[in-house]
């Protein structure tokens, strides 16, 4: 048999004795969160360094303590891949304490830890995923989507572009979760409104050549192309349809475009396209105020998801401070009875399925001659109101909601 | 109907001739010095920047980057050859992988830390931009370039390294370096000088793809693993078969995203294995 060395022993000791969870107010003294990313992949530039970083400055921001005890913020890059993901959120809860997790960029990645996370009664906040069905089919009693949803993107920007006349659509669409989720939602949309699907191709993750996908839109004769996919994808898709002369004969519609994106691409490029979002820097005083703090340490203007992460942390925080407690039942209470009123959003609303309702802004891109300054953007065309933004509890259907 | 499978069919050829530059690339450092070369995606996205940071830095514009990216990056994989490389010749192929496959993590991390994965838009040279209606697409003018400058690209290596004194040394080199050596060719030099060409011609590809694809850290890995298919299906080390197999494959994936899109990234893995159960080494390959 071989032997144990003697620290390996002591240390199993110490694992099998357990960290007894305290029933002080606050468990294991500390309130930890827990960014979990995509944090060199694709997604690292809408979501990332930056969601850390914004985590970082609700900390802060919040004071480095609350009840009387640190908090503390870890981060974890979980390279998109949904097994990754649950590893690390499972050694997180198990091991080193963490309260909530927030951001889980990737709908993939968020569907994996989602259910371990309400099975161990922790807090998921969800900043970068997008599909409707996590406050929907597949909601938990501990999770909140915070920033934005396929639905929400999906009537933003169809409802109205059919509205304008572009009343026939081809999808281009990312081969995973998020987006089939969110050419189902805009089909939906597009039906509704009195407009015709014609067609879908569907890429896998992370192309990098869409002409034979643009081909095909092009074929379709559809007025509108929906891109249904996300970050590098969307954006090679936006060049390589000018490139072949698809705009402006047909007409794009980004379904899921950052500022990240938008900054990528360069406006001339991206001139004209319309485009939901839950965050714009450029909107009022106090957006432009964070933001600008924001750059000075990022050096890029934050996506609507970094606004996101730094709102919901913040709100998570102040519930535990409400709540006298950082136990996730007591939290999440409060977090659905307190509103969110700060930069991020103005009276928004955390339902009983999970689902922050709050305003959204269908924008249009500005031309190289409109844009007036550095990240000088968008164009609001409307604000949506949180009612007309998200979808109501009841279509949701999600099975915890009492009818 | 045939409309649709025609220009699908020339989206197939132009992917292809990516696929061929830089297949042809991994083939002759893989023919010649025995090294895998798995910085080849890293070395070509090196090059798309370097273009990139020409213009936006210094001012220097399509042409001319054509021209330098791919010697500056040539002088750069000399340097490596000459001072790491080369110190594991004659050990087993895996080391050369493993410090290739390296050398590409410190590069894409690098370039990620200094300017994210969203990337850059490199602009279309004005003399290319544009395109003419073929009736079945319209063809973008800079993707008919990228056909033209593959296929003469293409044809100028194979013909160097199979039909001229110079190639033959070079082939020479491979079988048998002492032998060649004891005739007084400076066969280490030799070997210096064909991973430099080598890596060239990744970031000439690199040079060539940066008007097409976003420019991005992450450009080349996403492309590296289906060019390594290309070679192995092509055979390895077979100069002529890297280039025949990277077009015919651009056209079978062509053909796939017509008929059934969510196969396309994976049928040149199957045509891979198929191709290694019934001819182990490759289309083209010799058995050496």
């Amino acid at each position: 048999m071989p032997r144990i060395p003697p620290l390996l022993a002591c240390a199993a000791l110490l694992l099998a004795a357990g960290p007894a969870r305290s029933a002080d107010a606050v468990s294991d003294g500390v309130v930890k969160i827990g960014v979990l990313t995509d944090m060199t992949g694709f997604y690292s530039d809408l979501a990332g360094p930056g969601s850390v970083l914004a985590a970082q400055m609700a900390v802060a921001d919040f004071g480095g303590s609350v009840l009387g005890k640190p908090i503390a913020l870890i981060s974890a890059d979980h390279q998109n891949k949904p097994d990754v993901a649950s590893n690390t959120a499972r050694r997180w809860f198990d091991q080193e304490q963490v309260d909530v997790i927030v951001d889980l960029v990737n709908s993939g990645t968020a569907q994996a830890v989602m259910p371990l996370a309400a099975e161990k009664k922790r807090i998921t906040l969800l900043s970068g995923p997008a599909t409707t069905k996590f406050t929907g089919e597949a909601c938990t009693a501990y999770n909140v989507h915070y920033t934005y949803d396929n639905w929400a993107l999906a009537n933003g920007t169809g409802r109205e572009v059919v509205k304008d006349g572009g009343d026939t659509w081809f999808f281009i669409t990312a081969d995973y979760v998020f987006g089939k989720s969110l050419e189902e939602d805009t089909s939906k949309v597009v039906k509704a409104a009195g407009g015709k699907v014609l067609g879908s191709a569907r890429h896998p993750q992370s192309s990098t050549d869409f002409s034979s996908y643009l081909l095909q839109a092009q074929a379709s004769g559809a007025k509108i192309i929906g891109l249904a996919n996300a970050g590098a994808d969307t954006v090679n898709c936006i060049k390589q349809a000018k490139e072949f002369g698809i705009t402006p004969r047909q007409s794009l519609a980004g379904l899921l475009v950052f500022i990240s994106d938008v900054n990528a691409l360069g406006l001339d490029t991206a001139k004209g396209m319309y485009l939901t979002t839950a965050f714009y820097w450029d909107l009022n005083d106090d957006t432009r105020k964070w933001s600008r703090r924001f750059f000075e340490k990022h050096g890029k203007m934050p996506t609507m998801v970094h606004a996101g992460v730094y709102s919901a942390v913040m709100h998570y925080l102040e519930a535990v401070k409400a709540a006298g407690t950082d136990a996730a039942d007591a939290v999440m209470a409060k977090m659905k009875a307190t509103p969110v009123n700060d930069f991020f959003a103005r009276g928004g609303h955390i339902g009983p399925d999970g689902l922050h309702r709050h305003d959204m802004y269908l924008v249009r891109v500005k031309t190289p001659q409109e844009s007036k300054y550095p990240w000088d953007y968008y164009q609001i065309v409307k604000t949506i109101p949180a009612a007309e933004a998200f979808p109501s509890v009841e279509a949701q259907g999600c099975p915890l909601v009492k009818k | 109907m045939t409309q649709a499978l025609f220009g699908q069919l020339l989206v197939g050829l132009i992917n292809g001739s990516f696929y061929a530059l830089l297949s042809l690339g991994l083939a002759i450092i893989f023919g010649l010095l025995d090294v895998v070369n798995f910085a080849h995606g890293a070395q070509y996205m090196m090059g798309a920047f370097a273009a990139w940071m020409g213009l936006q830095y210094l001012g220097i514009g399509y042409w001319w980057a054509l021209l330098l990216a791919p010697a500056a990056m040539g002088v750069l994989g000399a340097a490596v050859e000459r001072l790491l490389l080369r110190r594991l010749r004659g050990l087993d192929p895996l080391y050369g992988l493993l410090l290739t496959f390296g050398l590409t993590l410190i590069a894409e991390g690098l370039f990620h830390q200094a300017y994210g994965n969203s990337g850059y838009s490199y602009p279309v040279p004005a003399a290319l931009r544009g395109g003419v209606n073929l009736g079945f697409m319209y063809l973008p003018l800079y993707r008919a370039w990228v056909v033209a400058v593959s296929l003469v690209v293409c044809t100028a290596s194979w013909f160097v390294i199979e039909r001229t004194r110079l190639g033959a040394y070079l082939r020479a080199g491979t079988e048998n370096p002492r032998l060649l050596q004891a005739f007084g060719v400076n066969v280490p030099l030799m070997f210096t000088l064909t991973y430099g060409f080598g890596v060239a011609l990744a970031a000439f590809t690199g040079v060539m793809a940066a008007p097409v694809y976003q420019v991005t850290p992450l450009m080349g890995s996403s492309l590296i693993i289906v060019v390594f298919a290309v070679v192995v299906i092509g055979g390895m080390g077979s100069i002529a078969g890297s280039i025949v197999t990277g077009l015919g494959l651009g056209v079978v994936e062509g053909l796939t995203r017509y008929l059934y899109p969510e196969a396309s990234s994976v049928v040149i893995f199957v045509i891979m294995a198929l191709v290694l159960l019934v001819r182990p080494a490759g289309l083209f390959g010799r058995q050496r």
